[in-house]
């Protein structure tokens, strides 16, 4: 699941002719009310690129599409996490609710940082050992025709776990110490990271108001000596210079801003919702051990007559639960190793970027405090 | 308090020096104070600036803003650096101001209205000079005299509502008008406000720029007297020493009112008595005094034939440079008050990343997330200290200008208000005048006596009162011309401070990355 996707970009008899890494979402544009985005892929075979447009829609299809109920063990497949959809109002504002929704994804210009985050999830599912395999993806990527006109198969994505009734399966204790320790440790950790992340966002949006009101100071000051006619001319210098410190101090909030939004932001968002997409891996492996469990004291208080088929209808759950046992072990494997992989990846480009931007300013700063040394004593 | 001071070294040297002609004959020798004509220091060399903090960090640890600190009643000493009196030294970092004798040549205006010590009240040399406006001339700094003051050690003393602070002030001089070099007294908020009361009856009149005192603070001080010891009544009181510091380095750094006996006694000596009519005179309401005066100037009928529009134009410019600085210390608030938010976000975020590096499996990765939790710690620290910068540099500077520009209006009122007592003298006059040639006309000897009398008394009161017409014109024009200069070094000192304290910020900043990029390599 690491982004440079520097190994498999192939697997064996995938059936992806894309390239995972080479998948890119490059921008949207509003068509009336419906956010178009652009993806350009290439070819394994010849480089060749390729270019689709798509809508949210199309996204939303594949994701379905990616779940076979009938196949079992696919059950045992964490998904990759498909942001939820971006409602853009006519003047393209963040407004609350959609700020509330989707946090990092719906800040940064032209949602920029909402294409990353739905690039991030083609390029998981290119990478994904079984499903890249599903023609959905190819289809989407390369189909001219938009594939969202067929409507999909209603999935079980949503949330099973929220689901009223379903709840009190959550808590049930599990056969395996390897999965019940998943299962606390990833309620803890998806709770933490929630938080961690809307907490960072407030950091974020704090910054944001402190550039704009920054840059309010350095206008009005302009304002003013550009109005005033006067004769203190030494006065309306230093004003000057206090105006575009102001003006420094405003690019500083900024790009501090966007450094969180794009590296550590982004990186704590994808963690919160892959931690939900393991949470409901695991839910639906819980549900099937709580239906094989029902499925055995069936079996058992069965009278003879029905003992065979009760003992059948048992063999079939415990088989599913065994296939999905085992991919999902397999899974959580893997997810634990990328999201390391992902973290690392999003606190080093954090990192380097703020330290950047960090000596950018101090060098602005510097220029600025030897311009107001020379302006002459009065 | 009657004291003459020692005469200055070089007294016979500077009267030996001086270019320009005396216009007057002796008549300043008799002035006890009156040095020969010369100022105790210059106000505006060519070398120094009337008022020079010191390049020392205005907010390091010691003399800052008590941002991350538990506030309790102790540590208000804390906050203040918890200066002892060994650390004499330290307790003038921030203090000083520099100021030389000025052994050259007189400048080009005389310096007729100088306070004495030998009358209680101001009697002004009438000069026969002509008033012109000359620049002054560029002086040379030899002897510098230092005079340092520092603000600090807020205590409160007594309880409940008849509580009130008590500050510590230091003064380090070497200026012999002082009867020692080092001493201090204890002194509170309405003793300052005394002060200032004292000096604007005296000299606001005669045109001078009198310094504003902080504002009173009904919200501000009962909650310190109630003893609610949080952050934001140990803000308070920070931020109130700070500006009566600041209010008496500007008082200082005002030649005349230097050498006004009673901001001697106020530094020195060691009781004060009670000042109690500063109800009405605190800044807030002697700028509503100013501000009906105004009011009262503006509706004179009589308007001021102006002989050169510099008077007009300069108010004006006054007025709207008061508008204009009121404006931006609201935007500087804001920029305040986000900050805050900034620091408040930050530290419960690092809280959060602190929780979640703690229950990361992964060793490295724990760790990385923990060292960041305690980057973003640190971070919320620069935010605190700049916050408080933003306000101590910028938000104060703004606000004592606007109070500072109100008492510049002040003496453009006052001018007027001359003026119109000479204009009323002439009408006088003129009234008398015509009394007199009525009883001529009607012969009546033993009243014209007295109406030849009151001529003569109102005579010599035109004379006086357009001889004080002109003086405080040529006060105002020098007046708001040391001003301005002191206002743009002023405001430029603070923007120098300010940028290097960013300067400082942004540097540790980059040391806390530095630090943790090899951690978030690290991580596998």
């Amino acid at each position: 699941m690491n982004r440079s996707g520097k190994t498999a970009d192939t697997m064996e008899g995938s059936g992806l002719t894309i390239s995972a890494s080479s998948i890119k979402v490059n921008e949207a544009t509003l068509d009336e009310d419906t956010l178009v985005f652009s993806i350009t892929s290439q070819k394994l075979s010849n480089g060749m690129g390729v270019c689709v447009c798509r809508t949210y829609e199309d996204f939303e299809w594949l994701q379905q599409s990616l779940f076979a109920p009938d196949e079992p063990d696919l059950h045992g497949v964490i998904f990759p996490p498909l942001p939820a959809k971006l409602i853009m109002s006519p003047q393209s504002q963040i407004n609350n609710k959609t700020l509330k929704q989707l946090g990092f994804l719906a800040l940064g210009d032209c949602c920029r940082t909402y294409c990353e985050a739905l690039e991030l999830y083609l390029q998981q599912v290119a990478l994904h050992p079984i499903l890249s395999k599903n023609k959905a993806l190819e289809t989407l990527l390369t189909n001219t025709e938009s594939p969202g006109k067929q409507r999909a198969k209603k999935g079980i994505f949503n949330r099973l776990s929220q689901v009223m009734e379903e709840k009190r399966k959550e808590s049930h204790k599990d056969v395996d110490d390897f999965f019940q320790n998943e299962r606390d440790n990833n309620s803890n950790m998806t709770a933490l990271t929630k938080v961690t992340t809307e907490r960072f966002l407030d950091v974020v949006l704090a910054e944001q108001r402190l550039s704009v009101a920054s840059k309010h100071l350095s206008s009005s000051i302009q304002l003013w000596v550009n109005q005033e006619d006067s004769a203190n001319a030494a006065f309306s210098k230093i004003c000057l210079k206090t105006s575009k410190v102001f003006e420094t101090i405003k690019r500083n909030f900024e790009k501090t801003a966007e450094n969180n939004i794009s590296t550590l932001g982004l990186g704590l968002d994808l963690q919160s919702r892959y931690q939900e997409a393991e949470k409901e891996m695991l839910f639906r492996r819980t549900c099937k051990l709580v239906e094989l469990e029902a499925a055995n004291k069936n079996t058992e208080r069965a009278k003879a007559n029905k003992k065979g088929i009760m003992e059948e209808v048992r063999n079939v759950l415990e088989k599913q639960f065994d296939g999905m046992s085992s991919m999902a072990r397999q899974e959580v494997g893997r997810f634990h190793q990328s999201r390391v992989a992902l973290l690392r990846t999003a606190l080093v480009s954090w990192c380097e970027q703020q330290l950047n931007t960090a000596t950018e300013i101090a060098a602005l700063y510097s220029e600025h405090l030897e311009a107001c040394q020379k302006l002459p004593e009065e | 308090m009657e004291r003459k001071p020692p005469p200055f070294p070089d007294s016979e040297e500077q009267e030996a020096h001086s270019e320009k002609a005396e216009e007057e004959s002796g008549d300043d020798d008799d002035d006890d104070d009156d040095d020969g004509g010369e100022d105790i220091f210059t106000g505006n060399g060519a070398r120094t600036a009337p008022l020079v903090l010191n390049a020392q960090d205005l907010f390091s640890e010691e003399g800052s803003y008590p941002g991350v600190q538990e506030p309790s009643v102790d540590n208000q000493h804390a906050s203040n650096g918890l200066r002892s009196d060994d650390d004499e030294q330290d307790l003038f970092a921030e203090a000083r101001v520099e100021l030389s004798l000025d052994r050259s040549s007189t400048k080009g205006i005389r310096e007729v209205t100088r306070s004495s010590p030998s009358a209680p009240d101001i009697s002004y040399k009438s000069s026969t000079s002509k008033m012109s406006f000359e620049k002054p001339e560029e002086e040379e700094s030899n002897d510098k005299f230092e005079l340092n003051i520092a603000v600090t050690h807020p205590e409160k003393v007594g309880d409940g509502m008849n509580a009130y602070m008590v500050y510590k002030v230091s003064t380090q001089t070497t200026l012999p008008m002082f009867k020692s070099r080092a001493f201090s007294v204890r002194r509170r908020f309405s003793d300052f406000l005394g002060l200032f009361e004292k000096l604007s009856e005296k000299h606001a009149q005669n045109g001078y720029i009198v310094p504003l005192p902080p504002e009173k603070s009904v919200v501000g001080m009962t909650k310190v007297k109630v003893g609610k010891e949080d952050t934001s009544s140990t803000e308070f009181v920070e931020k109130r020493r700070a500006a009566l510091e600041r209010y008496l380095h500007r008082v200082v750094s005002h030649q005349n009112l230097l050498q006004d006996p009673d901001v001697r006694e106020f530094l020195e000596k060691d009781e004060l008595p009670r000042a109690v009519s500063t109800q009405t005179l605190s800044g807030a309401g002697f700028l509503k005094m100013i501000n009906k005066a105004s009011d009262a100037v503006n509706k004179m009928t009589i308007k001021m034939n102006e002989s050169d529009n510099w008077f007009e134009e300069k108010l004006q410019e006054v007025e709207n440079e008061e508008q204009q600085l009121r404006k931006l210390h609201a935007v500087v608030d804001a920029l305040v008050n986000h900050r805050k938010d900034l620091c408040g976000n930050t530290a419960v975020f690092a809280k959060s990343m602190a929780m979640l590096g703690n229950s990361e499996d992964n060793t490295a990765l724990s760790r990385a997330l923990s060292q960041l939790a305690e980057v973003e710690d640190k971070m919320e620290q620069l935010h605190q200290e700049q916050a408080s910068n933003d306000f101590f540099i910028f938000a104060e500077l703004l606000a004592d200008y606007v109070r500072l520009l109100g008492g510049v209006r002040n003496c453009f009122d006052q001018r007027i208000k001359t003026w119109q007592r000479w204009q009323d003298a002439q009408s006088t006059l003129q009234k008398k005048r015509e009394v007199e040639a009525k009883l001529l006309w009607a012969n009546k000897p033993d009243k014209l006596q007295q109406a030849k009398d009151e001529i003569t008394e109102w005579e010599a009161k035109v004379t006086q009162y357009e001889r004080d017409f002109e003086r405080i014109c040529a006060t105002v024009r020098k007046e708001v011309l040391r001003f301005e200069k002191e206002k743009s070094n002023d405001f430029k000192v603070h923007i120098i401070k300010y940028l290097e304290s960013l300067l400082v910020s942004q540097q540790r900043l980059i040391k806390y990355w530095e630090a943790f990029l090899p951690e978030a390599k690290a991580i596998s």
